[in-house]
């Protein structure tokens, strides 16, 4: 996918829920309603105007069969709209609807999802997402395959238990201005010796993602319905995704091959092409912050997760969409031209969708007449 | 507002899966006390082993046996095992290099002297479970072992066959929940426990929802006025069931039917009784009957009113 080519859709409008420990006994369309108001009223389109619909979400946080179906409702599904679903993670719904979107069979596409871990003990559900064969039957919990991976770092000497202590501290001081993320301040001293017990030696408390009930929506728009629906559009350069082998054992843990290769293909290398200004990076877990920096090479110049990133709320789900929603929002706010957004499924970092954003012109004006014109020719 | 319902919610599912060759014979090895990896088309040595190269998604077939004592190449510790996972007691979770192998293998590392006493690079071998099925968990831990360097030479070939050889396994798998139905269906039904059936109204199209999910699904909008409707409504269609369902406690024939209570705007399904099956009609009018301390009615039956005309129910079919 060439920038030309891919830069026709943009997103132009996100929200997302106060993620908490638990909703307050909400099912999941009532959780998701108020996200779906939201992104709509910031666009002023209703349900019946959106040319395709795509969510994402797992009947094993759920515990239920088909459970998307129900959510379906808080979308004005009737008369029948076309619709998609995913069981993952948002982000891969928003791949979807964008392909859609780039195919010129729609022209506008409602992206969401959700999730309420608050059903079930996440990290045991999780366990059912791997090789029921080698892996399944020892129900490794999320944590401990987790725990794995950031011993492997630290043995290559690649990171320190002080550094990550300060990744878990900058994220939710970062979250401090985030009033959607869960985990906001907090005690974590970046520069006194890790504090925190052990949960899963190597990791100890701050470098755990929070439990989250959450939901994010999105909207995309493509060319001029773009730039009739917002005055700043943040323009999709590319996209990709790559997976890895499954086992564990099979991969170098301490590096993301899969993530390099989204990056590559998303344009984030592109020679010529303006810097970082800002990464959303869907790292749950302290160490793969530092796995994805690397594999992103990330410098001083970007500015890591300054939502506060999955260490201040993750919703499983809707966690990596959020990514996107928030690398999204920076460049609708003129506080970013450039942004790559980054989310992840599976063990230890198995797949990895790689998105870069751009904004129109320079950051400081965006205005719709400067930079891009229609049929998204880059800046 | 209520106190919202919740329930525990216990789900499994005892997935069967069949095996190819390779995982036929590596699972089929354990049980034996044989552990087998599979050789790749780069040469390397995988274990556990897969049907197919990692790298060229080519089908690999070519098994060698490997050693039963490894080199720990991660570790992490599990100070809190939870239910299912090899050991009761603290342990460490270990990616195990065989010996001979090029690839890890995930298992338990027993360690009853604690995290101080487990390191990368540690030797340890198998611990075989007492009895073995032919699973992963034949192996039933890994333990400290000493000391030694992997032995030199490069594992030898195995034709991977044994007498009764396993061809699947039963993935028995349990997961716990607590399930809410939500604000709306939780108001649906305490008013269902006093009797009364209450539906939601949408502020948009003014359609009633029976029972309410909390949102109307033509708008995309959040339903919040309640709206008492019935008891009485009319039955919209039906059909008559000739065959029995597994557990259920009802005399077959029985009639099965839509009913639009009134003030509802859509139909929702119950059992019709008290009425000759082949005398249930669309248009009939029914009414609740509940039984002693039921959360749901029992059955409908009929009011003996006239039957309904066609134009009050036909958007409601």
């Amino acid at each position: 996918m060439t920038r030309t080519e891919a830069g026709q859709v943009a997103v132009v409008a996100f929200a997302q829920s106060r993620h908490e420990r638990a909703t307050d006994g909400s099912s999941e369309v009532e959780m998701l309603l108020p996200v779906l108001r939201d992104v709509l009223d910031r666009t002023g389109l209703s349900t019946g105007q959106i040319d395709f619909t795509c969510s994402g979400s797992s009947d094993y946080l759920a515990g239920r069969p088909f459970s998307f179906t129900m959510a379906l409702d808080g979308v004005g599904a009737w008369p029948p709209i076309a619709e998609s679903h995913v069981e993952t993670d948002g982000a891969w719904a928003l791949y979807e609807a964008w392909v859609k979107l780039l195919t010129g069979e729609a022209e506008t596409a409602l992206v969401y999802s959700y999730g309420k871990s608050s059903a079930g003990d996440l990290p045991e559900v999780l366990t059912r997402q791997l090789d029921p064969y080698y892996l399944a039957p020892l129900w490794p919990d999320s944590v401990s395959l987790a725990a794995l991976q950031t011993r492997a770092l630290l043995d290559t000497g690649a990171t320190s238990e002080r550094e990550l202590a300060g990744i878990a501290a900058r994220s939710r001081a970062a979250a401090a201005d985030n009033p959607y993320a869960q985990l906001r301040g907090g005690s974590v001293d970046a520069d006194a010796p890790p504090a925190d017990a052990y949960v899963a030696q190597p990791l100890r408390r701050h470098d755990l993602p929070p439990v989250s009930d959450g939901a994010a929506a999105v909207v995309l728009a493509a060319g001029r319905t773009a730039r009739r629906l917002t005055a700043r559009p943040a323009w999709i350069r590319g996209m990709d995704h790559r997976i890895e082998a499954h086992s564990p054992g099979a991969r170098d843990l301490t590096r993301s091959p899969s993530t390099r290769l989204a990056a590559e293909h998303a344009g984030l290398f592109d020679p010529g092409a303006p810097p970082v200004d800002v990464a959303e990076l869907h790292a749950p877990f302290t160490a793969q912050e530092v796995v994805l920096r690397n594999a992103l090479r990330l410098g001083e110049e970007t500015a890591v997760n300054p939502s506060g990133g999955p260490l201040a709320a993750n919703p499983v789900m809707a966690a990596g969409l959020i990514r996107i929603g928030e690398a999204a929002a920076r460049i609708t706010r003129g506080e970013a031209r450039r942004a790559v957004a980054h989310a992840t499924s599976g063990p230890c970092l198995q797949q990895n969708l790689v998105a870069v954003l751009e904004s129109d012109g320079s950051a400081e004006d965006g205005s719709a007449e400067d930079g891009l014109t229609e049929g998204g020719e880059g800046a | 507002m209520d106190d919202v319902l919740t329930a525990p919610m216990v789900v499994e599912f005892p997935f069967t899966r069949s095996l190819g060759p390779v995982l036929s014979a590596f699972l089929t090895g354990l049980r034996e006390r044989t552990v087998l990896g599979v050789t790749a088309t780069d040469g390397r040595v995988v274990v556990p082993p897969t049907e197919y190269d990692p790298v060229t998604a080519e089908e690999v077939r070519d098994l060698v046996e490997v050693g039963q004592t490894g080199t720990v190449t991660t570790w992490a510790w599990n100070g809190a095992p939870r239910r299912g996972q090899p050991l009761a007691h603290p342990f460490a979770w270990v990616l195990v290099r065989l010996d001979g192998a090029d690839t890890a293998l995930l298992h338990a590392l027993d360690a009853p002297e604690g995290p101080g006493s487990v390191s990368t690079g540690m030797r340890v071998r198998v611990r075989w479970a007492q009895e073995r099925t032919g699973a992963i968990t034949d192996i039933a831990c890994f333990e400290p072992a000493p000391h030694d360097p992997p032995p030199p030479g490069r594992p030898a070939a195995h034709p991977g066959t044994f007498p009764e050889p396993v061809t699947g396994i039963v993935a028995a798998a349990r997961l716990d929940y607590t399930y809410s139905p939500g604000r709306a269906q939780t108001r649906y039904l305490n008013a269902l426990a006093e009797h009364r059936t209450k539906g939601e109204r949408c502020p948009r199209c003014r359609k009633v929802y029976v029972p309410p999910r909390g949102a109307c699904p033509t708008c995309g909008v959040a339903t919040g006025e309640q709206v008492e409707v019935g008891p009485a409504g009319t039955v919209t269609t039906f059909c008559v069931v000739n065959i029995k369902a597994k557990g259920l406690d009802i005399d077959v024939p029985y009639v099965y039917g839509h009913i639009a209570l009134d003030g509802a705007g859509l139909a929702l399904h119950g059992r019709i009784a008290g009425i000759p099956c082949d005398q249930v009609r669309m248009g009939l009018r029914v009414e609740p009957v509940w039984t002693e301390g039921g959360r749901h009615p029992d059955h409908y039956r009929p009011t003996g009113e006239p039957d309904a005309a066609y134009e009050t129910y036909k958007e409601l079919l």
